[in-house]
């Protein structure tokens, strides 16, 4: 269980990005972040690595989100990126997948097995080999996610999971996390995709929490959406 | 480092892309097969060691016995299958400072050495050959190693011999780093030349605020890098491939290739066969 009780973050003295934010999300559950740019989303997500200092308590699976308990938090949680470019530094993404399983001290052949099985899983046996830099940005992504589903993370967090994919990768990553029955959180401004993968949604503004229930409901509530500079999912307008 | 990029503002984007691309090369080239890729990477690093360790000792007038140490560069690169040209393209910048250290000698050691012929030959000309050639045989030598040695495995090798881990993730790193930060200027030299056509290089009046930008960038960048490797337990230690137990044909072939290099040190090798052919 995640736990958000009033935390507040600053990164400058007296600007407050998230302002006494409180929530629960419990084991299983699907959760999309939503909120205009700037609304504090990725903060929210990397606080609770303990990649940002806050005030307040955030709390995974009971554990305090701070210094002496980051690497079981850290162990528990798998973070996707906003920008891939960040998230994979190994010469190729083979190696850059098994990066994380040799640090849990997994032996270099279970280590490729694993990785072979989420290339697989992805569709991306023909990324294996190939040089990081030389990918595209969504072939890019597509890794980044696969480097963090290959440490089967007891919650994943995916920042703009599809931003960079074409609509068959975007589909890809739909099912997949459709089809993972762990703890979900992920931001995106593709409201259809969170409609697709999500049973509940927060909806970030000016650092508060604006609203938070049913995908279901949130999603279609137009002029709650438009107050906070979002639209309906593309699926349900009508003209 | 600030130096290096005052070099990569004054040239400009597609050579910082070259060269990004070019640094990225050597992994490419590591990644080749040949025998002296295979060999273990502790048995090339000591043969390297000794090879320039011997050919820094050589005597300073003593050219001719130093000529034969071009034998080990040019048979490795020979069977690596590695170019020497793709060598000396490489290291075209570093080559000039190499041979440039010796460059005064001949105007403090007059003192006549040889002569063929009418023309003399003082100690400081053949004093600045030898020192060039020591410096160009080491760096030849040195490639060899890196360009047919992943990192990875450099390192590895590195840490066998208990270099602190520190030191090996350090330079790890840098070399990892070094390539976001050119990439970084990629990017930045992009935008401004766009919006700036025509101009060549970037105009000094932006240098200072292009300088910090790159160095904010840069560290961010490493900082969310670091923090993707923190998120993927990274502990301070890297796991290199596990390297192989060195066969007993690597340390043969270090052994061997010693006992060669100080056999050329104190045999002066072409002397010999000039005799044994005046001879026969
Ligand atoms: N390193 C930083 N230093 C200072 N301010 C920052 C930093 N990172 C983010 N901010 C500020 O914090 C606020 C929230 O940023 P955050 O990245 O969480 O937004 P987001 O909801 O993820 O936006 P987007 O949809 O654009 O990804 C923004 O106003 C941003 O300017
Ligand atoms: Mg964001």
């Amino acid at each position: 269980m995640i736990r958000f009780d009033h935390v507040s973050i600053e990164y400058e003295k007296g600007k407050r990005v998230l302002d006494d934010i409180s929530f629960e999300i419990r084991d299983g559950e699907s959760v999309g972040l939503i909120g205009a740019n700037g609304a504090g989303k990725s903060t929210v997500m990397k606080s609770l690595l303990g990649l940002i200092p806050h005030e307040g308590s955030i709390t995974v699976d009971g554990l305090e989100v701070y210094k002496e308990n980051l690497s079981q938090v850290r162990k528990k949680l798998g973070l996707v990126l906003q920008n891939s470019d960040n998230q994979m530094f190994m010469p190729t993404v083979l190696e850059d997948i098994m990066f994380g399983l040799l640090n849990y001290g997994m032996s270099r052949e279970e280590a490729e097995k694993k990785a072979d099985g989420i290339l697989s899983k992805l569709g991306l046996e023909d990324l294996k080999y190939r040089h990081n830099h030389k990918l595209s940005g969504g072939e890019k992504r597509m890794a980044a996610i696969a480097t963090v589903l290959a440490m089967e993370p007891d919650a994943v967090l995916m920042d703009e999971p599809t931003s960079a994919l074409d609509p068959y990768n975007r589909r890809i990553i739909i099912d997949t996390i459709r089809g993972m029955n762990i703890t979900k959180i992920i931001t995106s401004h593709d409201l259809d995709m969170i409609m697709d993968t999500c049973s509940r949604v927060i909806l970030l503004s000016g650092g508060r929490v604006a609203a938070d229930g049913d995908a279901d409901v949130i999603l279609r509530d137009k002029e709650l959406l438009e107050s906070k500079r979002l639209e309906l999912p593309l699926s349900l307008q009508t003209r | 480092m600030i130096m290096t990029c005052f070099v990569l503002l004054y040239t400009g984007m597609e050579k910082i892309d070259a060269a990004v691309a070019e640094l990225r090369e050597m992994d490419d080239l590591a990644a080749l097969e040949s025998p002296v890729h295979s060999l273990h990477p502790l048995a090339k690093l000591l043969t390297t060691f000794i090879y320039i360790f011997v050919t820094v000792s050589f005597d300073k007038y003593d050219l001719s016995g130093l000529i034969v140490m071009l034998v080990y560069p040019v048979l490795m690169f020979q069977a690596s299958g590695i170019k020497m040209s793709t060598c000396f393209y490489k290291l075209r910048i570093v080559l000039p400072l190499v041979c440039a250290v010796g460059l005064f000698n001949p105007f403090f050691d007059k003192a006549p050495m040889l002569s063929i012929g009418a023309l003399t030959v003082s100690g400081g000309v053949i004093s600045m050959i030898t020192l060039m050639m020591k410096g160009v045989f080491s760096l030849m030598a040195s490639f060899i190693f890196v360009s047919t040695t992943s990192l990875d495995a450099i390192c590895a090798a590195l840490r066998k011999i208990h270099i602190p881990s520190v030191i090996v993730t350090l330079l790890l790193l840098t070399f990892r780093y070094v390539t976001v930060m050119m990439e970084e200027v990629s990017v930045m030299t992009t935008a401004y030349m766009l919006r700036a056509p025509g101009q060549k290089g970037i105009n000094y009046k932006a240098w200072g605020s292009f300088l910090g930008q790159l160095l904010l960038r840069s560290m961010d960048r490493s900082e969310e890098l670091y923090s993707s490797m923190l998120l993927r337990g990274f502990n301070g230690e890297f796991s290199y491939a596990d390297v192989p137990k060195g066969r007993l044909a690597d340390w043969l072939f270090t052994i061997a290739a010693s006992v060669l290099f100080f056999v050329f040190r104190y045999v002066n090798v072409a002397e010999l066969l000039g005799n044994i052919i005046m001879r026969g």
